[in-house]
């Protein structure tokens, strides 16, 4: 039978490497370190299409992770698609900064990128950002193609 | 004749399902009611988390290493006709933070832990040592079946987080040291996608989950077994069916809840 110390030192060890694993779960397999944001301010794009955009996802500016979409719904007023997205404290944009939906590689997830302009005001907290350009839709993309092709086939 | 005997049965098991029931949620409120010994005097819940925990895991950090292995090995074969070899990392550990980390701990914890806790308790209602310390004015729940029960709920999120690390790690062995897949992609792509409170924050509360599931079970079938040699052993074997088919179905119920496919 174990004696009291020897159990001691077991379940300490036990302890130890089960919030050394939890750690190590938290820090590399996970995001925790780096891809959590800060203190976060409010701002609001609208689209025409946003393709596969979901929520949760990623707002980037010259890749680099700068927020998180927050809220996605639809405007009956204007037919157009809302989105609401966190943008980290830190990064300031300027006023006209071109929202774009683009996809990660082929099969990747769509992000939000935000192309930065050069006026001298910056957004605040709550303000819209008015150039847009909504997502590729591939099926747009070839019917369009195929159209053109179609067209130039007849002039000949 | 035999319509009224088959009513017969199924009212009869049907009572005694129920009533069990009622006696397991009655049981479970006892034990937590009797639970302050249990953390008033650690070296008895020491020595639980030692026989729980300590003893698990040679089976816990060997199985998981070995399911890293093999979704390693599946994954890659998979990936790689589509040319994206690279997202290994992230098949493996979601796979695992997600279901496999819990659920399979939670079932090897059941087999390994939960059924030598029953065995246990059993055997001491067969040799009337639960009866004698009840005469000796001592709780038999509050000196042996809480210590048990809260031993076993502490130890099985940390062999899940366990398994899923030494999961995580067998991955990595066959993906990046024997296979060649690229070191940094494996890493970063894993944590690009693998979210601290989507993913392992809720795989954490489903091991949770499954450590009360199956300590309860574990203590309670303890408890209620026939007092007989043939009683212990069925009372084991209901133990590890019942923790397997409850964690199976709780699985189901929190993933319906947590991944919705937001």
């Amino acid at each position: 039978m174990l004696n009291r110390s020897m159990i001691d030192l077991w379940v300490g060890f036990f302890l130890a490497i089960a919030f050394a694993a939890i750690l190590f779960l938290a820090l590399k397999v996970g995001n925790f370190a780096n891809a959590q944001l800060g203190e976060t301010y409010p701002l609001e794009a609208r689209f025409e299409n946003i393709g596969g955009l979901k929520v949760r996802g990623a707002v980037k500016s010259s890749g680099v992770l700068v927020g998180r979409i927050s809220d996605i719904y639809y405007d009956t007023e204007n037919y157009e698609a809302v989105v609401k997205m966190n943008i980290d404290q830190r990064y300031v944009f300027p006023k006209d900064t071109f929202a774009s939906i683009y996809t990660a590689g082929l099969l990747g997830e769509q992000y939000i990128g935000l192309d930065v302009g050069g006026d001298e005001q910056n957004f605040k907290a709550g303000d819209v950002i008015k150039k847009t350009q909504s997502a590729v839709v591939l099926e747009k993309l070839i019917s369009q193609f195929l159209f053109n092709k179609a067209t130039e086939d007849k002039k000949e | 004749m035999y319509l009224k005997k088959f009513f017969q049965n199924i009212g009869h098991l049907g009572i005694e399902y129920i009533w069990q029931f009622g006696f397991a949620i009655r049981f479970l409120l006892a034990t937590l009611q009797q639970s302050a010994t249990t953390f008033l005097r650690p070296s008895l819940l020491l020595r639980e988390l030692f026989f729980g925990g300590v003893k698990s895991l040679t089976i816990i950090l060997v199985s998981g290493l070995f399911v890293g292995l093999v979704l390693g090995l599946q994954g890659y074969e998979t990936l790689q006709r589509y040319g994206s070899s690279e997202a290994l990392g992230i098949l493996v550990a979601l796979s695992l933070t997600r279901e496999l980390g819990p659920v399979v701990a939670g079932l090897l914890f059941a087999s390994r832990a939960g059924s030598s806790i029953t065995a246990e308790i059993g055997l001491m209602k067969t040799t009337e040592q639960l009866t004698a310390m009840d005469m000796m004015a001592v709780n038999p729940i509050a000196r042996i079946v809480a210590p048990r029960f809260w031993g076993g709920v502490i130890s099985m999120p940390l062999l899940a987080a366990l398994f899923t690390a030494m999961g995580v790690i067998g991955g990595w062995l066959i993906g990046v040291v024997f296979i060649g897949v690229d070191d940094g992609a494996f890493w970063s792509q894993m944590q690009g996608s693998v979210d601290f409170r989507f993913d392992i924050v809720n795989g954490f509360i489903k091991s949770v989950v499954f450590g009360f599931a199956v300590s309860l079970i574990a203590v309670f079938q303890g408890y209620d077994c026939v007092p007989t040699a043939e009683g212990v052993s069925s009372a084991i074997t209901r133990t590890v069916v019942t923790s397997a088919l409850s964690i199976l179905a709780l699985d189901f119920i929190l993933t319906s809840f947590m991944f919705r496919g937001v």
